[in-house]
């Protein structure tokens, strides 16, 4: 009797769990696919009083027109640039620091390690006004014009994304034996081989892992974008979409969804075929301490 | 600046470079030096510099001391959006961690094979970059076409004002915010139930425990440091949130749905006066500072126990 109850209650906790699983992926899932459903209408359609839920006439007129837009496009190649910039400059400097901390000790070593963590936690919120201030008199002493420039966003976006890459590659650096180098090192390895040869390889995961939190962060950051640039010509997706096609006096829904959406695409891509280590990345800066 | 130097002192230099850097923790603090040099100088130094902008005038010509922050302490709309910003995060995250632990369970409950599948789907909020979802939400709260009160009034409900009214406004911003970081959790939480020993759920039922007895006295204690480093890192994001109010609301109706990171944002960067937005976005640093001293204890401690 215990053991047919027993199943039972497995049965209904496995059904009830399959029910509220599709509830909360609907939830989950419906401002992207409405994002969609938008994305394919016309204005026409978007504005007529129907059911707004479903697409009765299909169209991809929107996507026509922001891969024909001059300003669209420029948003999507300035993203391109600086996140893929961010990424080379982050991945330099997090591994070679990492490499460093994970092995070798020097005067002050641990407390970088935790500074280090620190300053993944103080947020952008509270640096863009003062850094605001100091582009300014960088200007004034240098002739260097920071501000309303893409590129800025280079220099700035490794604070985002350095600090938590090189925490994670710290963990996974210091999961490697030590055998493993110290035999590379016997062998007449240098360090900067035993970094290429050895640990990049092992760790790869992290490395791939650490690649892609950089490139979604800097990809999605919208904070500094907002506060540093502002010319068309100059301004990254998030804040392209939002300050140019959101002020326009006519919404135009339909295109706002489609930018949006292609705005999405490469993290959602990235994500799709690199799921495992995406996952592991978010984890490992919590699991890996 | 080496090309003038004469070849001999150039090859001298450089041996004595070489030695120096042979020295292995020479060459550690070396590797480091590009992290040190981008942190001092662009996360440390604005930091400081921050709290000396918050002292001067708007035309940042003059010392004033605290008269910045006097000011603010007058003004109603500060404390209006110090309580907001309280609220936004605690509620958000509130709901944030117990989504994300109802509905891991869910997930665990599942056969194995299908649990990829599940856990791809329901972290797509948290990848998609969170301006753009925003911009999602903000055409489903449209006055004219929200498509929520399409539905709403096909059931016989009232259409709501999502964005126009302020107490819906204030859901909706911390709705949204739910949405985003609820899948965060579910990961996280996930993640930690799969290192839960199964020996302990079968141990405990031979003891004739039920699921709520399970989830309290099995679960909840194996899981008690993620949950709080989770807890503890999401309150510092949401605390400083600044793109989900900023795209839905701008801080409207009325500054009613302000929290710190858009009220600084709009004194500071739209209104000009620097010194004001410093001292706003100042206000989120105790909560950081307390909620840092946790998450680096609860570390700590994690690493001492591995």
């Amino acid at each position: 009797v215990k053991a047919k109850s027993l199943r039972r209650e497995r049965r209904w906790a496995l059904i009830w769990s399959y029910v509220f699983l599709v509830f909360f992926a609907v939830i989950f899932l419906t401002p992207p696919l409405y994002m969609l459903i938008t994305s394919l209408k016309t204005s026409a359609e978007i504005s007529a009083v129907t059911l707004p839920w479903w697409v009765f006439h299909p169209t991809l007129e929107n996507y026509y027109a922001l891969f024909t837009s001059e300003a669209y496009l420029t948003f999507f190649r300035n993203s391109a640039v600086v996140s893929l910039c961010v990424v080379a400059i982050t991945m330099v400097i997090s591994i070679l620091a990492a490499f460093s901390l994970s092995r070798m000790k020097f005067w002050g070593s641990a407390t970088l390690a935790t500074g280090v963590f620190l300053t993944y936690l103080i947020p952008e919120t509270l640096l863009f006004i003062p850094l605001f201030k100091i582009f300014a008199f960088v200007q004034d002493w240098t002739g260097i014009e920071l501000m309303n420039h893409w590129w800025v966003l280079i220099v700035i976006f490794p604070t985002l994304t350095v600090p938590f890459c090189t925490w994670i590659m710290i963990g996974y650096f210091a999961s490697i034996p030590k055998e493993l180098d110290e035999a590379a090192l016997i062998d007449g390895a240098s360090y900067f081989q035993v970094l290429t040869r050895v640990f990049l390889p092992v760790a790869l995961p992290g490395v791939i892992a650490a690649t892609i939190f950089a490139f979604t962060v800097s990809w999605a950051d919208f904070l500094y974008p907002m506060a540093f640039t502002t010319s068309i010509d100059q301004l990254v997706l998030p804040a392209g979409i939002v300050t140019t096609l959101i002020k326009g006096d006519v919404f135009n829904w339909g295109q706002i969804m489609t930018a949006a959406l292609l705005g999405a695409a490469p993290p959602l891509i990235i994500y799709a075929f690199l799921m495992d280590y995406y996952i592991a990345g978010l984890t490992a800066g919590a699991t890996k301490g | 600046m080496a090309a003038v130097l004469p070849g001999t002192q150039v090859a001298a230099r450089r041996g004595g470079l070489r030695r120096l850097a042979r020295r292995k923790s020479t060459m550690a603090f070396l590797l480091t030096l590009p992290l040190i040099v981008l942190i001092a100088a662009l996360v440390v130094y604005p930091a400081f510099y921050s709290m000396y902008l918050s002292m001067l005038n708007k035309s940042l010509e003059r010392f004033v001391g605290l008269a910045n922050f006097k000011f603010l302490f007058t003004r109603d709309t500060f404390w209006m959006v110090v309580k907001q910003s309280c609220i936004f995060a605690v509620t958000a995250v509130v709901f944030k961690a117990l989504i994300g632990f109802c509905v891991s369970h869910f997930v665990h409950n599942v056969p194995a094979k299908g649990q990829r599948k599940w856990r791809g789907m329901l972290l797509i909020p948290w990848v998609i970059p969170p301006a753009m979802s925003t911009l999602g939400w903000f055409w489903l709260f449209d006055p004219s076409y929200s498509a929520f009160n399409w539905i709403f009034v096909r059931i016989g409900l009232p259409a709501v004002t999502w964005l126009g009214d302020p107490h819906w406004a204030r859901f909706s911003v911390i709705l949204v915010n739910v949405w985003y970081g609820a899948p965060f959790f579910l990961i996280m939480y996930l993640a930690a139930l799969k290192s839960v020993p199964e020996q302990l759920y079968e141990a405990a039922a031979i003891d004739g425990a039920n699921w709520w007895q399970k989830i309290w006295y099995v679960t909840l204690p194996m899981m008690r440091n993620i949950i709080a480093i989770t807890v503890l890192f999401s309150l510092i994001v949401t605390f400083a949130n600044f793109d989900i109010v900023r795209i839905l609301t701008a801080g409207g109706p009325i500054d009613q749905t302000h929290v710190f990171a858009t009220w600084a944002f709009q004194l500071g960067i739209e209104g000009g006066d620097l010194p004001l937005g410093a001292c706003v976005s100042l206000f989120m640093f105790p909560i950081l500072g307390v909620a840092a001293y946790f998450i680096l204890r609860d570390i700590n401690r994690r690493g001492n126990e591995a």
